[in-house]
């Protein structure tokens, strides 16, 4: 291999990790910028001023980071305490109409969703619900069932049945089988679908814009209202505590993302 | 679960199955089939209750620009999604420089978990007039800060769709194409196939299912997605999205509202059947 070769394909690396990097170091230089302004190219003055005023104990930031943690906590309460029964069912269990019911949890991911929240907010308005912590509690754990679901389904008939059957034949019941045998198990499948579910809770923002109103503000929410007032470095840093979680998670799933699951799907 | 009560119900598979199944399903059909009912009929009916169409002539005469622009906009991303996502995961698998590989698969993947809003603020800033785009291409001289544009519209929309929903399709295609049979593109190369010519006719027809799946799920994800539209053009045209968050936060206006969304259910309906097809031709197994 020549040294000529790595010209074109240097630059095309290069384009791409711009094209990936670029806006997040954009959205890095705002996190830092104590003035920005045109024609400048980069900030003008480099502080932490912002960061104080996030971070500051009475911020509206804080609270809204908390308000996120509880509803994403309990959204994955909600979810697994759901899913896992169902899961265990769908996997293990005959039950008629199989095919229909893992459908009817896919349907969520199957229809856009702008409308169904609008129509959920009309409905929670009624009974209390809107405006709840419980509402949006509700909203992010159906979204969170369909990959929660189908993530504990998967993990359960992965378990080899020989197992089971052999808790059974020294005396086990069947309850005592799943909890000692099956579930421990299946438990890292069902930790990796909780770690989703929080995450997908932490960063929703089209359900909680509906249902949440006026009195839950989430950390998506604040950002996007600081940004659409045009406060960009409030945005910007709320935006990076946003990223935290959402990167670790990329590393942590490194180890579950291997090509001989990936190609199981749709396969 | 009561254990020792239903012990003898536990014998019977059927019935426990059904038992356990059941919350679940409640809850998505109480808090997702229920409201998506209840909006397809909104839709059609007055305040009154009388059956209309009045809803879907108020949504056309003023939005039907915008039903247009979604459908352009969605469409375009996840077609161009679809092609970043073959070029990546054939470079993956046919790439001949192992270090340019590990450097590919260690970048592409960044914007897999960031959230949307997080992604349309970053691209606020990034593709805004006097944004590090155009800073940096300035910097470089191959352009005057004259020549210069704000793409902070339609495609603003696209880019940020694209840089966010390319990293989800390219990895599950990537997954696909790592386990495909190594011994049928081997016999093409040794041939004499160029590495194009085996992936366009040797590997994507064999990744297709996994492809199409991909495709289907960004379609439906970009087309419920609110903050984006907002957050990048903020005026018309826009997307149906922020048309329907606009028709209620402004007059309470569910009818028009849910005219649009039964629109956007129509637009993803068809790809949705084909979504849903697979899913019960594979038994429900993932």
């Amino acid at each position: 291999m020549s040294g000529l070769g790595w010209i074109p394909r240097g630059i095309i690396l290069g384009l791409i990790a711009f094209a990936i990097f670029g806006p997040l170091a954009n959205l890095g230089l705002w996190a830092f910028a104590e003035q920005w302004y045109f024609p400048h190219k980069l900030p003008v003055v480099y502080g932490l001023k912002f960061w104080n005023q996030v971070f500051k104990p009475s911020s509206d930031a804080l609270g809204s980071l908390g308000t996120s943690v509880v509803i994403a906590l309990l959204t994955v309460a909600v979810s697994l305490s759901l899913a896992i029964p169902a899961g265990y069912a769908l996997a293990r269990l005959s039950l008629p109409f199989r095919g229909l019911i893992m459908l009817a949890f896919l349907l969520p991911q199957a229809f856009p969703s702008v409308a169904v929240y609008i129509n959920v907010a009309r409905i929670f308005y009624t009974i209390g619900l809107n405006g709840t912590i419980a509402g949006v509690v509700l909203v992010h754990a159906v979204h969170g069932l369909v990959f929660a679901v189908w993530i504990a389904s998967a993990a359960f008939a992965a378990v080899d049945r020989d197992l089971e059957l052999a808790a059974r034949n020294i005396g086990a019941g069947a309850m005592r089988t799943f909890l000692t045998v099956t579930l421990p198990l299946a438990a890292p499948g069902i930790v990796a679908s909780a770690i989703f579910v929080f995450l997908e809770s932490l960063d929703e923002f089209t359900g909680t814009f509906f249902v949440g109103v006026p009195d839950v503000t989430t950390l998506p929410l604040l950002m996007f209202t600081a940004s659409v007032a045009g406060n960009y470095q409030i945005a910007a840093i709320t935006a990076l505590i946003l990223l935290v979680p959402s990167v670790a998670f990329m590393m942590f799933v490194e180890r579950f993302l291997k090509a001989d699951v990936l190609a199981k799907v749709g396969a | 679960m009561g254990a020792s009560p239903s012990r003898i119900r536990m014998h019977n598979p059927r019935f426990l199955g059904i038992v356990l199944v059941a919350p679940a399903l409640t809850g998505i059909f109480a808090l997702f089939v229920y409201p998506l009912i209840f909006s397809v009929i909104s839709a059609f009916t007055t305040k009154d209750g009388q059956a209309t169409l009045a809803n879907f002539a108020r949504a056309f005469e003023l939005y039907s620009l915008d039903i247009g622009f979604t459908l352009v906009i969605v469409t375009v991303s996840t077609l161009v999604c679809g092609a970043l996502a073959i070029a990546i995961g054939g470079y993956l698998v046919l790439g001949e420089n192992p270090r340019a590989v590990a450097i590919l698969k260690w970048l592409y993947r960044w914007p897999l978990f960031i959230p949307f809003v997080v992604a349309a603020q970053c691209m606020r800033t990034f593709l805004a007039k006097n944004g590090l785009m155009n800073n940096t291409i300035v910097s470089l001289g191959l352009l005057e800060p004259i020549q210069t544009t704000s793409l902070l519209d339609w495609r603003g929309v696209v880019i940020t769709f694209v840089w966010k929903q390319t990293p989800f399709v390219a990895l599950l295609v990537a997954g696909a194409m790592a386990s495909l049979d190594r011994s049928t593109i081997e016999a093409a190369r040794n041939l004499g196939a160029g590495r194009l010519r085996i992936l366009i006719e040797i590997i994507v027809p064999q990744i297709m299912p996994t492809l199409v799946v991909g495709m289907i799920l960004s379609f439906v994800t970009m087309m419920s997605v609110l903050s984006v539209p907002i957050m990048i053009t903020g005026e018309s045209p826009t997307m149906m999205t922020v048309d329907m968050a606009f028709r209620i936060n402004a007059y309470g206006d569910y009818g028009t509202a849910n005219a649009l969304g039964v629109l956007s259910y129509l637009m993803t309906g068809a790809v949705a059947w084909f979504y849903l097809r697979r899913g019960v031709q594979q038994g429900g197994r993932p």
